[in-house]
């Protein structure tokens, strides 16, 4: 097995990660940012970024490209699409171990493994992805055409893209799990002023079924229980994130009820050395603002704890 | 019309012609610089380093070229990009629709391929 030895490794690429990368980098740090998909995480996944201060309209896929081009710029190493498979952050020296080749040692880590898109977790839905399920509007709200689709959730980006959607279909049904919507008021009010959006409210989907392309869906009322079935075209599901912490549950980091890192002000864990940033973080809001001011405060506390030990 | 990708690319008819008859091993994602197909180029690029004996290129899913992929029997019913496409001497053995994981990719690259 081969080793390399660090200051500081960043586990994960997003723009908690890059930043880390960058003030690390910049700090003389010698730094390695590893992520076991592409670098930029979510910010790769969203097409158009309209309130990054400084910038006045780009891609994730240009701004993560930027971030990981000012990181390397600076010093700082970066492997993407890496297998994790083992982690060791207590005592003095942490160690995280890429596949079975090589162990990357460091005093000081930094968790940035950030969320992913929420799936329902029912039958049919892993068939089915991409041959009517989609979690991309911008992506596929072509294929959809004059047909009819389910857009299930209640948050902003359910309400926001159901209405979008409507350029394309012909009728969109929100279905969300409560009987009230958790989206901004002027979202709401902006999807039922939309003539072709209904509702079905306080229901969820159970089951996709289909062919080649899905076809229908079940669903049940969670109040009567009675359970329904839907010719479909399409459904968009936009049902929240989840922490990307399934590698973290057994290494000793305190995690909250939803899997999420705790952690101080400081972005310290409960663990000393191990830091963490971004998304994976216990925390009320998940931007891309609030990732990067995790991820400096991050790579700073860890420059102070590397020079103090 | 090509990606702004690093990756080799299909532009024409032709051209895609050319590489199912000169390579045994061939990958093509065939799909726009949006969300779900960036990660997959990315990926890709990875790859190609690793497997040397695949031949990986992405295709613009707008171009008018790309209705030899977009109109594949083993494409019908796909609604989500990108289109990924594997060829053993020049036939379709395997298919995707919308993004993938690299360990979804390299489990159908092992398989057809061989690691």
């Amino acid at each position: 097995m081969e080793e390399k030895n660090y200051d500081v490794v960043v586990l994960g690429g997003g723009a908690a990660g890059m930043t880390a990368g960058i003030y690390l980098g910049r700090s003389k740090v010698r730094t390695v940012v590893l992520d076991t998909a592409t670098i930029g995480g979510q910010m790769v996944l969203t097409y158009e970024i309209a309130n990054y201060p400084g910038v006045a309209l780009t891609t994730g896929y240009q701004l993560s490209s930027i971030m990981k081009k000012q990181a390397k710029s600076f010093g700082c190493d970066i492997k993407a699409n890496v297998k994790v498979t083992a982690l060791d952050l207590e005592g003095e020296e942490k160690s995280i171990t890429i596949g079975d080749k090589v162990v990357y040692k460091a005093p000081a880590i930094i968790l940035a493994t950030g969320g992913r898109s929420r799936m329902l977790n029912v039958p049919g839905e892993k068939e089915f992805k991409g041959r009517g399920i989609s979690y991309c509007a911008t992506c596929d709200g072509d294929f959809f055409q004059d047909k009819e689709i389910i857009v299930v959730g209640g948050g902003n980006s359910a309400l926001e893209e159901a209405v979008a959607l409507t350029k394309y279909a012909s009728k969109v049904t929100i279905l969300h799990e409560f009987d009230h919507f958790q989206a901004f008021e002027h979202a709401v009010e902006e999807a039922k002023a939309n003539p072709k959006i209904d509702f079905i409210m306080s229901s969820h989907i159970i089951e996709f079924s289909g062919d080649e392309s899905l076809r229908k869906v079940r669903y049940k009322n969670l109040e009567t229980g009675d359970q329904f079935e839907k010719a479909i075209d399409g459904v968009f599901i936009f049902i929240g994130y989840e922490a990307n912490t399934e590698a973290l549950r057994n290494s000793g980091i305190e995690l909250n009820e939803w899997n999420e890192i705790v952690a101080s002000e400081k972005m310290e864990t409960n663990i000393s050395g191990v830091f963490t940033a971004g998304d994976c973080r216990a925390k009320q809001y998940r931007q891309i603002t609030t990732a990067v001011s995790d991820g400096t405060i991050a790579a700073l506390n860890a420059i102070a704890y590397i020079n103090g030990k | 019309m090509v990606l702004p990708t690093n990756l080799k690319h299909v532009a024409t008819e032709d051209e895609y012609n050319e590489i199912l008859k000169n390579h045994e091993n061939v990958m093509i994602c065939c799909g726009r610089m949006g969300p779900m197909c960036v990660p997959v180029y990315d990926i890709m690029e990875e790859l190609q380093e690793e497997y040397k004996h695949v031949e990986f290129r992405d295709m613009l899913f707008d171009s008018p070229h790309a209705h030899v992929i977009r109109n594949l029997p083993q494409c019908r019913g796909f609604m989500g990009l990108p289109f990924n496409v594997y060829y053993k001497n020049g036939q379709v053995v395997a298919a995707t629709s919308s993004i993938q994981s690299q360990e979804q990719i390299t489990d159908i690259l092992d398989r057809e391929f061989g690691a």
